[in-house]
């Protein structure tokens, strides 16, 4: 479905991305892991055309993304920070990009805007609100448009227990019903039970991409955080 | 595109500064029409404050307003939308509020004291030089990323358009005053849109003492009717230049 082929990027001398190749298909969920400063936001973005590669390509359906704008209505993005216009409130931010996003064949998933609650909150302002329900707010625009693709940058930080629960059920929910998820996150243990691909980067290139069955016949650990520590420990 | 320039536009509406330019504007131009004893006089000194004052509020509000809606286009950008559709969308909102601002403050009273042609240039050219303020604006917010330093590239840009020109252009003519510069000066003249618009406004007032060098050069070269056409087709490529640059720029940025 999404498919990236050689993509580098540079921010002035530092090297973000280094040839980062890679396929990304249907019902798949994927796990994007790496260290700080490992380029997976950056990818990410690349992905979603808010940054420029400075060279390669990635195709969405197999058409070129950097021509295109209307494969974004396929994706949902869930942001590491959320930004929002301050002098907005909750209401008016999903007003507007259900008014701009909606067409009349897609229904609005509100599943998550329920289950947060953020009906009581819908009055605030974006300004006042804590990085807990700023994140919930974003995981509600995610899924919001029911989108083929997920894409979740640290989906659960900054979530109480209780909400991140309720998200993951959220994810594993979308993914019985053949979507393709990526996430990125550093609790590893959360990515366990949801997880079918892991992407390990490091230094901007693509260090592997295999399933997680064979991630764990490979090292012989059957969680991914010890999986995980032993393939770093023997690059 | 409607829907985000609606959103852009209720945005700005929303924001106090737009409404007390505004206000301003209209105290102004209202006091100096009831000050002067003829309309003419009163719009001669209305067009020395609108030159000053229309462009620095133009480009410094536009370019904040760019910084800050910084979370506004990054929230965007992720969404089906063509980045140009974005962009273009966030400069007819500016340009649209600015100009109706304008309209409203100078040249409601305009209108009223003194409906002639002189006084219709005025508030088209008002209008103008608000559209191109708007797209150096833009211009200048989309090469820096810093805030600070993209707020002070726009106060240097307005300090050298409506100060340090005229200083320049006096400092050539003493010291090539020998030459015959008149054509060279004309071509110096259109790269300033100020000069431009004020050049334009008095060739259409005829009061010959106001032209100024570059004024006078010009009426001699073109005659009145052809100046006020070219000077008209300058300023818009001003608008239309910096405009097409910014939108080349934003549709590669990253964000």
């Amino acid at each position: 479905m999404i498919i990236a082929s050689n993509v580098s990027k540079k921010f002035g001398k530092l090297k973000v991305l280094d040839n980062v190749s890679a396929a990304c298909n249907k019902s798949q969920c994927i796990a994007l892991i790496g260290p700080n400063g490992s380029g997976k936001t950056t990818f990410i973005k690349c992905l979603l055309g808010m940054v420029v590669p400075d060279s390669g390509f990635i195709t969405f359906n197999e058409k070129n993304i950097i021509h295109d704008w209307q494969y974004r209505s396929n994706i949902g993005y869930m942001p590491q920070i959320g930004r929002y216009p301050d002098n907005m409130t909750i209401a008016q931010v999903l007003d507007m990009l259900k008014d701009i996003r909606k067409s009349k064949d897609t229904q609005t998933d509100e599943d998550l805007i329920n289950e947060f609650n953020l009906a009581a909150l819908m009055n605030k302002r974006m300004s006042t609100l804590s990085g807990g329900t700023r994140q919930k707010v974003s995981a509600s625009l995610a899924f919001l448009f029911n989108p083929d693709v997920l894409i979740l940058d640290e989906p659960t930080a900054g979530l109480d227990p209780l909400s991140a629960e309720i998200l993951k059920e959220k994810i594993i929910a979308e993914k019985k019903k053949g979507k393709l998820i990526l996430i990125t996150s550093h609790v590893l243990s959360d990515l366990d039970d949801m997880i079918t691909e892991v992407m390990y980067m490091q230094d901007g290139s693509l260090r592997f991409h295999k399933s997680f069955e064979d991630l764990r016949s490979d090292t012989g650990e059957q969680k991914l955080s010890k999986a995980i520590a032993r393939v770093m420990k023997n690059n | 595109m409607k829907k985000i320039i609606k959103y852009v536009i209720l945005d700005i509406l929303r924001n106090k500064i737009v409404m007390a330019y505004t206000i301003f504007l209209l105290i102004i131009s209202f006091s100096i029409f009831n000050l002067e004893d003829t309309a003419g006089k009163g719009l001669l000194s209305l067009l020395n404050i609108v030159l000053i004052i229309v462009p620095l509020v133009s480009i410094i509000f536009s370019t904040i307003y760019i910084y800050n809606s910084a979370e506004f286009i990054e929230l965007l950008v992720s969404q089906p939308i063509k980045r140009k559709t974005l962009w273009l969308s966030i400069f007819i909102g500016l340009a649209g509020s600015m100009s109706l601002a304008f309209f409203i403050g100078a040249g409601i009273s305009v209108l009223l004291f003194e409906f002639s042609a002189t006084g219709i240039t005025m508030i088209a050219t008002g209008i103008l030089l608000s559209i191109i303020f708007v797209a150096i604006a833009l211009l200048a917010s989309v090469r820096t990323r810093d805030k600070a330093k993209g707020i002070g590239i726009a106060i240097l840009l307005w300090f050298y358009f409506s100060v340090l020109f005229d200083g320049l252009v006096l400092f050539i003519l003493f010291q090539f005053s020998d030459y015959p510069i008149e054509k060279f000066m004309i071509g110096v003249s259109a790269l300033n849109p100020i000069d431009l618009a004020r050049v334009l406004i008095i060739l259409k007032m005829d009061v010959s003492v106001m032209l100024g060098y570059t004024g006078a050069v010009f009426q001699d070269f073109f005659g009145s009717q052809w100046g006020v056409i070219i000077a008209g087709l300058v300023l818009s490529a001003w608008a239309a230049l910096p405009l097409l640059l910014s939108l080349r720029k934003f549709n590669r940025k990253d964000l």
